[in-house]
């Protein structure tokens, strides 16, 4: 099985080749859902609702209507008559969502109205004209009082605010415990944040009624968007078509806006114009549903002395918001990883996910993986803390050893390969780990708190969304496919396809790179094109981490059998059998040495078929849709194959900071870094930078905070704290390279890898600094607040 | 109102509101789709554009209040279409953009720093780019690309004194 035992060594593959799309963004000349004009276009601009919950019993908008170049008002009662609600993963029927409040709102900010006007400066004026009357209602913001049976239901008719409540149990976790030297527990809270791309969302929509077509150019990462657009609005699939040549100003998993398509779909249909909705700012952060995980983790851990941990129970409540959105399946994902790195022989985990009066969560980077690493390490962290044993040294006891993959985890999940010790080594060694520590204790010695954060996760990619049909029997999912097609024009040049739009994860770079490596020619002459949906091939979008593995695989293969056409060709033009030749660098070569030239079988598939070997189609196309490797079953018994692939990461951080003050400062970050082969250095590295700086953000500045009231209190930059580059170190990266035996290349999938676990990595940190006064800081982000009102009380109390 | 200022070494007249950004004005009555909106409130830098030599951010300041000024935007960097300069060229060189929505802010910010500054530490290099957020990046590949940019410039120019120009 395990083909790729070495690193896969190619022309181009892992070569240290441009990012190709990087050209037209340095020009200015990027393609962005905002830079379209389509004559006649209208503008939305939203009403938002004021209160976290209230009736709505008249909306008055004949103020309104009367400004000037003011088209049409819109309220949730004529959209939700017209159509479906949104696509709910869950089997919560009760739980509907529509673009507008219907009824009732059930957040701050949710909006409630759409002001359509001939610019966007008017429908703004507008809707601030637009009057909206009713009653206030209870509200709760908690997700551990809205888990009580008194609490004010979000959704009355669904009857209570669970959305999900599963336990699963996997392996002897009660007989673990038993047996175990000891036991400890620990409560840690991961804040409500999100990725929020400098791009807000956009979408514009043009229904075409001689073609009955609905256009639909949009800043989205969505799987199955143009599927979700005509089930909500009742079109057939082919009466939709999403344009993939748009490109996205950041997403990182969030750009999801259905709501914000159907709205602007319906009223495009209404109105039979084009109309552009681009939320603000203000909009993005306060009702885009964009937000990500909000996660507390009650943790119980039975380990013994020795510092071999045995068995786990975690439950996990996450506050979804207030619908359900994709929350709830943020808590399956981890299922796939669940014991991170570690040889843990049981696992309870309980998935609870509940509504409340706050925005709507959408997947955020690492698909609810990082708030469980963050648990997970902080566990870890502890049970070395109990124990006063050497931290690493705990994580590299428990560690899966590179001999014993493939490894199966107590939920059921493969890990494909890994050395992890090898990983660990390596950091330690390339960062003079020795010298951090003494720089440590010298900064302590100066007065400084200072301390080491370490931090051990995995990367789950290129999966199979088979925490859909694990958390919803009634969802039958077992696959997630991905297409691309390879043309060899008549001219012998080569086109690829790539069907999803991208934001910043350099695909077209990654398909000319793989059908460059497979053809042997140079990826600089291979054109990369998106078709629009209607032209497309089958395919998911970039999520989880899959497209390294997936459009990769896709393309290689389609590349592959153009490979065999040409082989096939030049063979029969020679009167051999296609085993009996060998291609290289587009030349065939027969077994007398003659050669057949790219140009002659181009000429013979595209001109000659009288030339052609019998039953050979004329021209040169390949198309290829890749299944999920080791994606071939549903869940059973409460178990599932998740991913195919685990990529490998481990952070150690050196911080200090001054103990009134408290502003952390990170002095070094090192990141030992394993995602297999790499097809692109620049683009892994770049993704593995970013997480990191993601990782920072939640750790110490980002979160959505809500008042009592009920209000969303960081709704600008200026509250919303992101870090600049004042705050993100330079970081060092350290390579290792574990090929997958499951992938084309040995590839794995990086574009969550960093923010996965730098929040642990910086928490732990802190934590080290902290260790004089014994202090937990339990809840992300940890503000310097925090930590200097904490030193300050634990001074007081000594 | 009508505004006479030079965009990108072309004199040009607007006839804006005087709400109007200069961002909206750029983008909306130019054409110049290359200056992003990010936040809209002078925090993120993505509509960053160069006035009379310092990088500004196009979301705070009137289309109006432009009148007289020297503008240049990310579609006044390269000498040519499809020929980047030299600070393009470096954020090629080292990827120093995912997405490429604040590259533009990112590159004007980088220019205005390497006009006045031909040696810029890191240090200095992170401070010109701090009000510039990117999401993607982590900054690092930014702070390279700075770098490299700078080391290129210096040798261009000691090249072009060394040939007597």
């Amino acid at each position: 099985m395990n083909e790729h035992a070495k690193p896969f060594s190619g022309r181009y593959v892992s070569s240290d080749r441009r990012v190709r799309e990087d050209t037209r963004f340095v020009a200015g000349a990027g393609h962005f859902v905002q830079d379209i004009e389509r004559p006649g276009m209208l503008h939305v601009a939203l009403v938002a609702s004021q209160h976290p919950a209230a009736t709505i019993e008249d909306i008055d908008a004949s103020e309104a209507l009367a400004m000037e170049g003011v088209v049409a008002v819109v309220d949730g009662n004529e959209l939700s008559n017209a159509v479906n609600p949104l696509m709910n993963g869950l089997d919560t029927p009760e739980v509907r969502r529509f673009p507008l409040a219907v009824g009732q709102n059930r957040y701050a900010g949710e909006w409630v109205a759409a002001v359509v006007a001939t610019s966007r400066a008017l429908a703004e004026d507008a809707a601030e004209k637009v009057k909206v009357k009713g009653e206030k209602l209870g509200y709760v913001m908690d997700p551990e009082k809205a888990m009580e049976a008194d609490s004010t239901p979000v959704h009355p008719s669904h009857g209570s605010n669970v959305l999900l409540d599963r336990t699963f149990d996997w392996g002897p976790v009660e007989d673990d415990f038993a047996r175990s030297d000891e036991t400890l527990k620990l409560r840690v809270t991961w804040g409500r944040n999100s990725t929020v791309p400098i791009e807000t969302f956009g979408v514009i929509c043009e229904w075409n009624a001689w073609e009955n077509v609905l256009e639909v150019w949009a800043s989205i990462q969505m799987p199955k968007y143009a599927d979700q657009i005509a089930r909500a609005l009742g079109l057939r699939g082919n009466d939709v078509r999403v344009y993939y040549d748009v490109d996205v100003g950041g997403s990182y998993g969030v750009k999801r806006g259905i709501k914000h398509t159907v709205l602007a779909a319906y009223l495009a249909r209404k109105l039979g114009r084009p109309v552009r909705l681009i939320e603000d700012r203000l909009e993005n952060m306060r009702s885009g549903d964009a937000h990500g995980p909000e996660r507390i983790f009650d943790i119980g851990v039975a380990f013994d002395r020795d510092g071999t941990i045995n068995a786990m129970k975690m439950r996990a409540l996450d506050n979804a918001g207030a619908y359900a959105g994709r929350a709830p399946f943020q808590l399956g994902k981890p299922i796939g990883a669940i014991v991170g790195p570690y040889r843990i022989n049981s696992v309870q985990y309980r998935a609870q996910s509940v509504t409340t009066n706050k925005a709507v969560q959408e997947a955020v980077r690492g698909f609810g993986q990082s708030p469980t690493n963050y648990a997970l390490e902080t566990m870890m962290d502890r049970v070395a803390e109990h124990l006063g044993m050497d931290r690493i040294a705990l994580r590299r006891k428990n560690f899966i050893r590179s001999d014993e993959f493939p490894w199966e985890i107590p939920s059921g999940s493969k890990y494909d390969s890994g050395d992890y010790h090898a990983v660990v080594d390596k950091v330690l060694a390339q960062s003079g780990y020795e010298d951090i520590v003494a720089e440590r204790d010298r900064l302590r010695a100066d007065g400084l708190c200072a301390g080491i954060g370490i931090a051990a996760c995995l990367e789950p990619s290129g999966g199979n969304s088979s925490f859909e049909p694990l958390l919803n029997p009634k969802n039958r999912t077992s696959t997630w496919m991905e297409g691309s097609r390879v043309n060899v024009d008549a001219l012998g040049d080569v086109t690829v396809t790539i069907h999803t739009t991208s934001s910043g994860q350099g695909h077209e770079t990654l398909a000319a790179t793989v059908v460059g490596e497979v053809l042997e020619i140079d990826p600089d002459r291979i054109r990369v094109v998106r078709p629009d949906s209607l032209g497309s091939l089958p395919g998911n979008s970039p999520v989880g981490s899959r497209m390294a593995i997936m459009l990769g695989g896709a393309a290689a293969n389609a590349a592959r059998d153009i490979k065999r056409q040409i082989s096939a060709i030049a063979a029969h033009s020679m009167g051999v059998a296609p085993d009996a030749v060998t291609y290289a660098e587009g030349v065939v070569r027969g077994p007398d040495g003659r050669t057949v030239e790219w140009s002659e079988v181009v000429d013979i598939a595209h001109r000659r078929f009288h030339d052609l070997p019998e039953g050979t189609n004329p021209g040169l196309t390949a198309s290829f849709i890749q299944q999920v490797p080791t994606g071939v079953a549903l869940p059973k018994d409460g178990k599932a194959q998740m991913y195919p692939c685990y990529s490998f990461e481990f952070h150690v951080v050196l911080m200090a900071f001054d103990p009134v003050l408290a502003k952390p400062e990170i002095r070094r970050y090192i990141i030992g870094h394993d995602c297999g082969t790499v097809i692109n250095p620049h683009i892994v590295k770049g993704m593995t930078l970013g997480g990191i700086a993601h990782g920072i953000g939640a750790a110490l500045l980002e979160e959505f905070s809500y008042d009592a009231e009920g209000h969303l209190m960081t709704q600008s930059f200026l509250d919303y704290l992101m870090p600049s580059s004042n705050e993100v170190p330079e970081v060092e990266i350290v390579h290792h390279c574990t090929p997958s035996p499951f992938t084309e290349f040995g590839q794995k999938g990086s574009g969550e890898s960093g923010y996965l676990g730098a929040p642990a990595a910086i928490s732990g940190a802190i934590h080290d600094a902290l260790r004089p006064w014994n202090i937990h800081l339990n809840k992300l982000p940890i503000r310097m607040s925090a930590i200097s009102d904490a030193i300050a009380s634990a001074k007081e109390n000594t | 109102m009508k505004t006479n200022l030079t965009v990108n070494g072309q004199q040009v007249q607007i006839d804006v509101e005087p709400r109007v950004t200069l961002l909206d004005a750029l983008r909306d009555e130019l054409g110049l789709k290359g200056t992003h909106a990010g936040c809209e409130h002078g925090v993120c830098g993505a509509c960053t554009v160069e006035i009379d030599g310092e990088a500004v951010r196009s979301c705070l300041i009137l289309g109006v209040q432009c009148d007289g000024t020297e503008v240049t935007t990310i579609e006044g960097v390269a000498p040519a279409p499809g020929e980047m300069d030299i600070i393009q060229d470096s954020f090629c060189a080292t990827h120093g953009l995912q997405c490429g929505y604040c590259t533009p802010g990112m590159i004007l910010a980088a220019k205005t720093l390497l006009a006045k500054n031909r040696d810029p530490s890191d240090e200095e290099i992170r401070e010109a780019i701090s009000g510039n957020i990117c999401r993607c990046t982590g900054y690092g590949q930014i702070v390279e690309a700075v770098r490299l940019a700078a080391r290129r410039l210096r040798e261009s120019n000691a090249a072009a004194v060394e040939a007597g120009q």
